[in-house]
């Protein structure tokens, strides 16, 4: 048995694992990151349009700042996120952003003059000042006050993940590639590393650690139409829960990306309509105005989603070979600006579609459909990025439920999670490494190792009729079918059953090569139960949240019941022998929050059921804030008195702006 | 509506699994329907999946974003996520894996450590002794500076410069396009203090910037488009007027 021991172990190196890692490594930690793919190819590196943070800089961000932020990702999270997480979170944006830039990130600039913009469809003329010619600039994101994105071009996630993974060179993190984590080492209530199979060699073998942080990204693989790259299995997930202690959350808040092209699934970046492109119908009608007259096509992304889907449904979608779709229309930005700032989706469009996007009128628009695209569910963690319930493992990124997008995450506020969770969570779990040993034996190590190889070799013996792609495949149509864009409690039920059956039938397959080497059978085999386990976590806690919220959406139950579903879903697997997950829940305390729960200023009025502590609460916070004000209080001493929240590092500091007096 | 009936294709494989002793080099012809905007990610994940779960492949983003999926289309080598099958008139295609790179199994390649490697060689990093105090406002770069960093920083690491590289045939150790491009992103980002001087050091030689012969062939088949061979003359008249 092989054992590799180091002092803090990284499974996943996208953005945030890596990030973390640089945490790790900077505090003299021995640090290791094992990823499925040599690690700038991760799935960060698709993140196009950019990243949120309130620097404020260009004409169309001035007055920008944390408390704007924060209110447009609680609104967008339809309050359903961790305001104390959130507060760490825009906080820290501006530091990340600026700690990139350091290392080489080449962000798009402000330039002094004038220039044309589309905005609301109409040729606009801003002009930005010469003091803040050569500052990072912004564009518009959805469900946002100010232009708040950060961008390089729409090779956003790509400039970010080779600036981070450079850094990780540089300071010489130890990056293992084409390595995949099949259970976590643990005892205890302890966890302490993971056993791991090389994807060249076949071969398993220990890395033991003091501490392991899991940042694997999303699980948008469940379902088959999704924006998601190939190896997002939520595996990381999975073998958390596979642990019986650590918890995942909100499993089911899974997030459907209102633009990405038809039929590939290829992400056209929410840029396109940030930058002033809009949607038609199948008349060459620009329809959101008239569900969403104030936000428009920049209302959230669950938002924009269902209203496509209403449109379609009212007989207004665009037939093709693939179902109706409805047209993104991006040609009003005139070709100079795409060619420039939307390259990438020019080439993805002409590529795969056969259009130019640039050229004018009906030609140049490209066919849409929302599909999964993001996953605000994941291993649940304290504000520190640690497991509730199992010490020693922490998680950041897409793979975490730390939990700061609740039920849907606003455009520009993943990439910028990555890097921000990867500096907090990162310094967090760097710390819990330097405080604890390694305390277990070998024998316990060597017992974890041989279950995962008698595993494997129990997979080569089945000896069955079903076939593990069909079985995935079958999975995936069901989740898009029934646990999609719009729920409800029959199809949800009947999601349970079938994919509780699936999950059973993987034991009746038959590998036909019996190789332990490069064998991609052998890999679904044991990579497809641990996903249908996460599909039942996201079908059955969708099927028990009889309410809707964010992009949970029950056509049986449309309100957003804050009486009785303000909570997070807990979902565990406490015996292997389980077919369903257990479900619990974790309270969500409005008299803690520094925003009570409200309209979020767009999507349907009227639904929300109310919870009377709403009102209460709301009246606490308006009095704090009159008091404090009349004493002549600055916003940052008024925030302090609503919610405290800590940081490491001097990330508490405040964040200089331009604007500043 | 109802989708016609496709055109029969062949998808021609070269295997092998190196660290096998009883497997050989060989071709397996893979026949099957082209559907609509069929690319070789689709073709291929359809032969895995219904014709043969052995075939090794590596696909990720499957957009063009990642660099994972570098293959020899048709003896050229190209982006297989990219590839449209309806390029391909006579519906044959044959799949070999890239050159230059060690051999993981059938069309899987070990570009990831190649890149590393060539990574650390030309110190792929700002070298700066400046501390960035991150709560202050950022250091102001021109915008069309941080332009032309951006363009050549859109390099995506997949190899297929290398692998379409006659220097790189001649010379094991050639640094190849992507790291001389990587030299010239550094060379213009304000960020980084290294001087010309610095920058000979690292590639200054046969197997660095004075080994490109100017065939092209990297500029050809770049999948980014990005300006190689004007960014690899640029630096070599910088870099040669200092010895």
């Amino acid at each position: 048995m092989k054992i590799n021991y180091c002092d803090a172990l990284v499974i996943g190196g996208g953005l945030a694992g890596l990030r973390a890692a640089v945490a790790a490594q900077t505090k003299g930690l021995s640090t290791v990151v094992l990823s499925l793919v040599p690690v700038k190819r991760s799935h960060s590196a698709a993140a196009q349009g950019g990243m949120q943070a309130s620097l404020g800089n260009s004409k169309m961000s001035q007055g920008d700042n944390e408390d704007l932020h924060f209110a447009d990702t609680v609104k967008g999270s339809d309050w359903g996120c961790d305001q104390e997480v959130a507060r760490m979170f825009v906080h820290t944006a501006p530091k990340a952003i600026r700690e990139l830039a350091g290392w080489g990130v080449p962000w798009s600039r402000v330039r002094e003059g004038s220039r044309e913009a589309v905005i609301n469809a109409k040729k606009t003329t801003i002009t930005e000042d010469a003091d803040v010619h050569g500052l990072i600039t912004s564009r518009d994101f959805g469900g946002t006050k100010k232009w708040r994105t950060c961008y390089t071009a729409d090779a956003t996630g790509h400039t970010m993940l080779f600036g981070v993974a450079n850094e990780a060179l540089k300071i010489e993190v130890d990056i293992r590639d084409r390595k995949e984590a099949l259970s976590l080492i643990h005892d205890g209530g302890r966890c302490y590393g993971a056993i791991v199979r090389d994807l060249i060699t076949g071969e398993l073998e220990a890395y033991v650690s003091k501490g392991t942080c899991i940042s694997t990204g999303g699980y948008g693989r469940l379902f088959k139409q999704t924006t998601n790259a190939v190896i997002c299995e939520g595996t990381g997930q999975a073998i958390a829960l596979e642990t019986g202690i650590a918890t995942l959350g909100n499993m089911e808040a899974v997030q459907f990306h209102p633009t990405p092209i038809v039929p590939s699934g290829i992400l056209l970046t929410e840029g396109c309509r940030g930058d002033g492109g809009i949607l038609r119908d199948v008349d060459g009608h620009r329809f959101m105005p008239d569900y969403e007259p104030e936000k428009k096509e920049l209302a959230s992304r669950d938002v924009v989603s269902r209203r496509m889907i209403e449109h379609i449904r009212n007989g207004k979608g665009v037939p093709s070979p693939y179902g109706d779709h409805i047209w993104l229309d991006i040609s009003i930005l005139g070709r100079e600006h795409i060619e420039k700032n939307l390259r990438d989706v020019q080439e993805i469009c002409q590529i795969f579609n056969g259009i130019d996007p640039a050229d004018e009128g009906k030609k140049g628009w490209a066919p849409v459909l929302p599909m999964q695209h993001y996953s605000m569910g994941g291993i649940r963690t304290k504000k520190t990025g640690e497991s509730q319930t199992l010490d020693g493992l922490f998680s950041c990124g897409e793979s975490a439920c730390w939990d700061m997008h609740g039920f849907n995450r606003l455009g520009g506020n993943s990439v910028s999670e990555t890097v921000v969770a990867g500096m907090i969570v990162g310094n967090y779990f760097a710390d819990y490494c330097l405080e604890n040993d390694v305390e277990i034996k070998t024998s316990t190590v060597k017992k974890f190792l041989n279950e995962q190889d008698e595993y494997l070799d129990e997979i080569l013996e089945y000896n069955g009729e079903e076939d593990i792609f069909r079985i995935k495949n079958t999975m995936q149509n069901l989740m898009d079918n029934k646990v999609g864009i719009f729920r409800d409690g029959e199809k949800l039920t009947a999601a349970v059953i079938e994919l509780e059956e699936l999950l059973k039938k993987t034991k009746q397959i038959t590998v036909k090569s019996k190789e332990k080497i490069g064998n991609p059978e052998l890999e679904e085999a044991y990579r497809v139960p641990r996903m249908l386990k996460l599909a039942l976590c996201v079908a059955k806690g969708a099927r028990e949240r009889t309410e809707s919220r964010g992009a949970h959406y029950r056509e049986d139950f449309l309100k957003r019941d804050d009486a009785n579903w303000l909570n997070r879903t807990i979902t565990t697997w406490p015996n292997a022998s389980d077919t369903q997950p257990t479900i619990a829940y974790e309270e969500i305390d409005i008299m803690t929050m520094e925003m009570p729960p409200a309209f979020r200023g767009y999507g349907a009025k009227g639904m929300i059921i109310e919870n009377d502590l709403s009102e209460k609460r709301q009246a606490e916070v308006d009095e704090i804030r009159e008091k404090l004000e009349t004493e002549g209080k600055d916003r940052h001493a008024i925030q302090d008195a609503l919610l405290n929240f800590d940081l490491p590092m001097n990330y508490r500091q405040n964040n200089e702006r331009v604007g500043d007096k | 509506m109802s989708i016609e009936k496709g055109r029969d294709i062949t998808v021609s494989v070269l295997k092998f699994n190196p660290k096998s002793k009883a497997s050989k080099p060989h071709f397996v012809d893979y026949k099957l329907e082209e559907t609509p905007g069929m690319t070789l990610f689709i073709a291929l994940t359809y032969i895995r999946e219904n014709l043969d779960p052995d075939l090794s492949f590596d696909f990720v983003c499957r957009a063009g974003i990642c660099g994972s999926c570098g293959m020899v289309v048709n003896g050229k080598p190209a982006l297989g996520c990219r590839t449209l099958i309806a390029n391909y008139p006579d519906g044959k295609i044959q799949l070999m894996p890239m050159p230059a790179f060690e051999l993981i199994k059938d069309l899987s390649i070990n570009t990831g450590k190649w890149m590393d490697d060539m990574s650390r060689r030309v110190e792929s990093w700002v070298h700066t002794n400046e501390e960035v105090d991150i709560s202050k406002i950022e250091e102001k770069v021109d915008p069309d500076v941080a332009d032309e960093v951006f363009e050549l920083d859109r390099c995506i690491e997949c190899g297929i410069c290398v692998s379409s590289c006659g220097t790189k045939l001649m010379r094991p150790d050639f640094v190849g396009a992507v790291g001389l491009n990587r030299v010239a992103r550094f060379e213009v980002d304000p960020h980084d203090n290294r001087t010309a001087d610095d920058f000979y050091e690292l590639v200054g030689d046969d197997d660095g910037i004075f080994g490109c012969m100017s065939l092209l062939a990297c500029e050809d088949h770049c999948p980014k488009h990005l300006p190689l061979q004007n960014k690899i003359a640029y630096l070599r008249r910088k870099l040669v007027a200092l010895r």
